[in-house]
């Protein structure tokens, strides 16, 4: 992607002076690792032993795989990333090891009731796309060696992410349960949409801290609120513009209401004028109202996000499954492998978390939302702490657009709001969604050690003036 | 950018707030009705997926589960079901549960708090759960003999132990089979509901105690306990029986049966009037009686209008709104608004052969664990006390006389004294069969109601021989 950055200040080494060290936390990354595996191995072991009665042939291939992917990963960070936040890899070890454990129930589930037209089995597929993702987690770690040195290519990924976008829309036969977001090529399928979401993320913090001058400052006073002036509106437009037509043409109500939340969101960050998220819900209530009235498939989302009971045999039969998968559930659940998620249409991939509330209960539920809402927490304070600009945005893009993503996914299976066809980040059964994320996880982690590292560095070794934080002094 | 930033934070913070909220309130507010909605095929598949419970009826399986290979792992089967259904009902994923199937369910699926102990121990020692039996207190062989008298009519039979209100005999025609109902072929389970659907009768109707008909003359029995508990009557007082008899206050003529006279005197003693069943007889006792004294013996043998449970329910029997004296002289022999279940004929039986208690009908004998423990005895109890222990050997005598001479002859048995009586009960088609009586009648062990519906014949002559076929086969089995 981009050249190794060789300026100063990237050898971690140096950054140590002596007695003044600043801990790694690498220590506390690895225990916590250790026990995000622990967990995995257990729940692997628990499901078979219930639903089987024997530990499966294959729970000591997957331990040594699944463990060493852990391994690797954390040696990884140890060596390219010495400061990084400790509990962004944790987060994401046990909310993956947990996906791959209810894949791998769902497998057993569908080979023993036969006849099911999904009984195939893909745990050993996921953790062969996890191993993919490892390896593109190290070719971030490793490649960009300084964050800042991606806004050079801010409008190639812009370009990049734009054709990934409209890839499917434009190929034949990408249509999968009525969305057109895939490309297929030979056996398997990749969903493009979720590379694209990290391209424009990238791209949007490079423009919008290059703009944010004039989009924050050049207003007029209406209402009490700071408007912008007509011709700054452009951008914004566009993106508006552009999940319209993702919606349109693809009839992805998903990645349309993801891109362009994030985007309102990264604008208000970065103008810190809260004008841009009203124009952005006027433009949101605008496109839906629109898109309510003239597209069929969203107005049948719609009706059955209201009413899932009064369709539970059409449209609502999802959701209704769903519901009754969370239902029976209940506090504490039915206990791994005691329940019956492969009722529920997709369990693997959309409505994997209806899987996790039937099995492991509320509580379980619970604190798979309260592992993401550490995630995202963490990479919004990475975002707090991190000193340029463009790493703050990206920071506090990519962060936000896992809380965005998980919102709109577990309020669709809960009935929240209705139906996407966007996947649990990290969790759901799905190549591009896991390798994508690795990805999106790398750059937090490469953010979040440049925000770590010890500012006596940063001042020892001035950075250039095309890198410098454009922080701005508000009047 | 700080700002902003802490502001985008929380609002995750809130975002994740309403997830966490929104999924508190399907998991534990709405947990019970998402639960035990009819559209979630969890609980449907986790039901099959628990061996269920056995109907027992003397010591022999005839309603168990066993284990299939397919979706639904345990699959219900009848071993009689036929002969049985009156009793078991079925268990069918289509149409759900109906009967002892039923009424037993949570025992027979293991969630009764009477299995709650054995089913913490599943828990622990990881045992698969399973369902508790319900033993049942039919005789086999009365039950065949009734099955086999009902043949080729619609009607049913009660079979009571007096002494306790066990239910020896449960039969209603025409029947069906349960395990046709319970298969996992929905195909071919919709195809014979089908057909049970497109005939006459249909024969998931529990005749026995889900239907009431007119009585006809077995009220008469009613009326004689009535009579003789007011002190003022014995079997042979002496009470007018004309030939025809003018309702009060009507210009209506009530005939005897075939419009034959009673006695030639036209009064006779009242255990005559019994044996023969005479109409004009009755009429007049019961107007004499009076309203209050009727409906109160009626009411003491439980037929009050209220439905009442042995467990399955039992519809209530009732002898109406008596309006006019004309009224009540129809109501005494049994026409007008009297509507009784062939059980509540059964539990008058049962009264007069128990002296005068009428003890509490009962199908159930005793809930057991799967390990046949018993978990629960159903233990006798009295319902009511309608008459004296003299008035029930004098009713005894009069409706020994009813077999012995008169319209009850057709259920003689030889060797044994059988206490009986009939009814034919007019209505718009055919009229009604009946046949109430017990045996031995010194010592009774069986009481005993047929009803044929729309017979045609006499009570005497239709459900007579079945009675008696139900009795011989009640007392040759030893019981």
């Amino acid at each position: 992607m981009a050249a190794p950055v060789n300026g100063p200040g990237t050898d971690p080494r140096a950054a140590i002076a002596p007695g003044t060290a600043i801990p790694t936390r690498r220590g506390t990354e690895l225990l916590l690792l250790g026990f995000a595996v622990l967990i995995t191995l257990a729940a692997h072991l628990i499901i078979d032993i219930t639903v089987t009665g024997s530990p499966g042939t294959e729970l000591v291939t997957f331990g040594i795989w699944f463990s060493a992917l852990w391994v690797v990963a954390h040696v990884v960070v140890r060596r390219f990333a010495p400061y990084a936040d400790p509990l962004l890899l944790p987060c994401v070890a046990v909310l993956s090891g947990l996906g791959l454990s209810m894949i791998h129930r769902l497998d057993i589930a569908g080979t023993q009731l036969g006849g099911s037209s999904s009984a195939s089995v893909d745990a050993p597929v996921q953790l062969v796309w996890a191993t993919v993702g490892l390896v593109l987690f190290i070719a971030v770690l490793v490649i960009v060696r300084d964050h800042r040195a991606l806004a050079r290519f801010a409008y190639t990924l812009a370009l990049i992410g734009l054709v990934l976008l409209a890839l499917p829309a434009v190929l034949p036969n990408s249509e999968i349960n009525g969305a057109k977001l895939w490309i297929r090529f030979g056996g398997f399928s990749i969903q493009p949409g979720e590379f694209a979401k990290i391209c424009l993320i990238v791209f949007f913090a490079a423009y919008l801290v290059d703009k944010r001058d004039v989009l924050a400052l050049a207003s007029r006073r209406v209402l009490r609120l700071e408007l912008p002036r007509g011709r700054d509106l452009g951008p914004v437009l566009l993106a508006w513009v552009a999940s319209i037509l993702v919606l349109v043409f693809e009839r992805d109500l998903g990645s349309s209401l993801l891109l362009f939340g994030i985007f309102v969101v990264m604008l208000y960050v970065a103008t810190e004028r809260a004008s841009w998220l009203v124009i952005g819900l006027l433009l949101f209530a605008g496109g839906a109202f629109v898109a309510y009235q003239l597209f069929s498939h969203v107005r049948v989302r719609v009706d059955t996000w209201l009413d899932p009971f009064a369709y539970a045999d059409t449209g609502g039969y999802q959701v209704v499954q769903s519901l009754f998968s969370l239902g029976t559930g209940g506090l504490f659940g039915a206990g791994l492998g005691g329940g019956r998620p492969d009722q529920v249409p997709v369990a693997k991939s959309d409505f994997i978390a209806a899987a996790i509330g039937e099995e492991l209960g509320l509580f379980g539920l619970v604190a798979m939302i309260v592992i993401y809402l550490v995630l995202v927490e963490r990479g919004l304070r990475t975002s707090l702490v991190v000193r340029d600009g463009f790493g703050k945005l990206l920071a506090a893009g990519l962060a936000f657009s896992l809380a965005w993503q998980v919102f709109v996914v577990l309020g669709g299976v809960t009935g929240l709001l209705p139906l996407t066809g966007l996947t649990t980040p990290f969790l759901a059964y799905g190549g591009s969604s896991l390798v994508a994320n690795f990805g999106l996880v790398a750059l937090l982690v490469r953010i979040s050690d440049a925000a770590r590292r010890p500012a006596a560095t940063a001042a020892t070794t001035p950075p250039r003036l095309t890198d410098a934080p454009t922080e701005v002094v508000q009047p | 950018m700080n700002a902003p930033l802490r502001k985008v934070a929380i609002s995750v913070l809130v975002l994740f707030t309403l997830l966490i909220v929104n999924v508190n309130v399907i998991q534990v507010l709405r947990a019970d009705d998402l639960r035990a909605d009819a559209r979630n095929t969890r609980v449907l598949t986790e039901e099959y997926g628990r061996e269920r419970g056995a109907i027992v009826v003397d010591g022999n399986e005839i309603a168990s589960s066993v284990e299939t290979d397919s979706t639904l792992r345990y699959q219900r089967t009848y071993a009689n079901g036929p002969l049985y259904a009156a009793a078991t009902g079925y268990y069918s994923v289509l149409f759900g549960n109906r009967g002892i199937e039923r009424v037993e369910n949570d025992v027979l699926r293991g969630t009764d708090d009477r299995l709650f102990g054995r089913r913490l121990a599943d828990l622990f020692t990881g045992r698969d759960p399973s369902g508790g039996n319900v033993e049942l207190t039919l005789d086999p062989a009365v039950q065949e003999a009734a099955m086999a008298g009902l043949a080729g009519h619609v009607g049913a039979v009660v079979a009571l132990d007096p002494s306790t209100g066990a239910v020896l005999g449960l039969a209603s025609t025409p029947t069906y089979d349960p395990g046709q109902l319970a298969g996992s072929d929905t195909t071919a389970v919709r195809a014979y509901a089908e057909q049970l659907d497109a005939m006459e009768t249909d024969p998931r109707t529990n005749q026995a105690i889900s239907e009431r008909y007119p009585a006809g003359s077995i009220f008469k029995v009613v009326v004689a306990a009535a009579a003789l508990a007011s002190g003022d009557y014995t079997p042979e007082t002496v009470v007018p029986a004309p030939q025809d008899y003018v309702l009060p206050g009507t210009s209506t003529d009530l005939q005897n049966f075939g419009n034959e006279p009673c006695s030639p005197s036209g009064e006779q003693p009242l255990i005559d009037a019994l044996t023969i069943s005479c109409n004009t007889a009755f009429a007049q006792l019961g107007i004499d009686l009076g309203e209050e004294a009727v409906r109160e013996m009626a009411e003491a043998f439980g037929i009050d209008g209220e439905r009442f449970e042995i467990p399955l329910t039992v519809q209530g029997s009732t002898i109406g709104d008596i309006e006019s004296d004309a009224a009540l002289g129809q109501t005494s022999i049994g026409q007008r608004d009297v509507a009784l279940t062939p059980m509540q004929a059964a539990m008058i039986a049962a009264a007069v052969a128990n002296d005068g208690d009428l003890m509490n009908p009962y199908l159930v004998e005793s809930i057991q664990a799967p390990d046949l423990s018993v978990l629960d005895q159903t233990e006798p109890e009295q319902l009511s006390e309608p008459f004296s222990e003299e008035v029930a050997d004098q009713l005894t005598a009069m409706m020994t006389n009813v077999v012995d001479e008169g319209t009850g002859r057709r259920a003689r048995i030889s060797g044994i004294e059988v206490a009986g009586k009939t009814g034919t009960a007019e209505n718009a088609g055919p009229d009604h069969n009946w046949f109430i009586g017990f045996a031995p009648a010194d010592d009774p062990s069986i009481a005993v109601a047929v009803f044929i519906r729309n017979g045609g014949g006499t009570g005497g002559d239709i459900s007579a021989p079945i009675a008696r076929s139900v009795i011989e086969a009640h007392l040759q089995g030893g019981g």
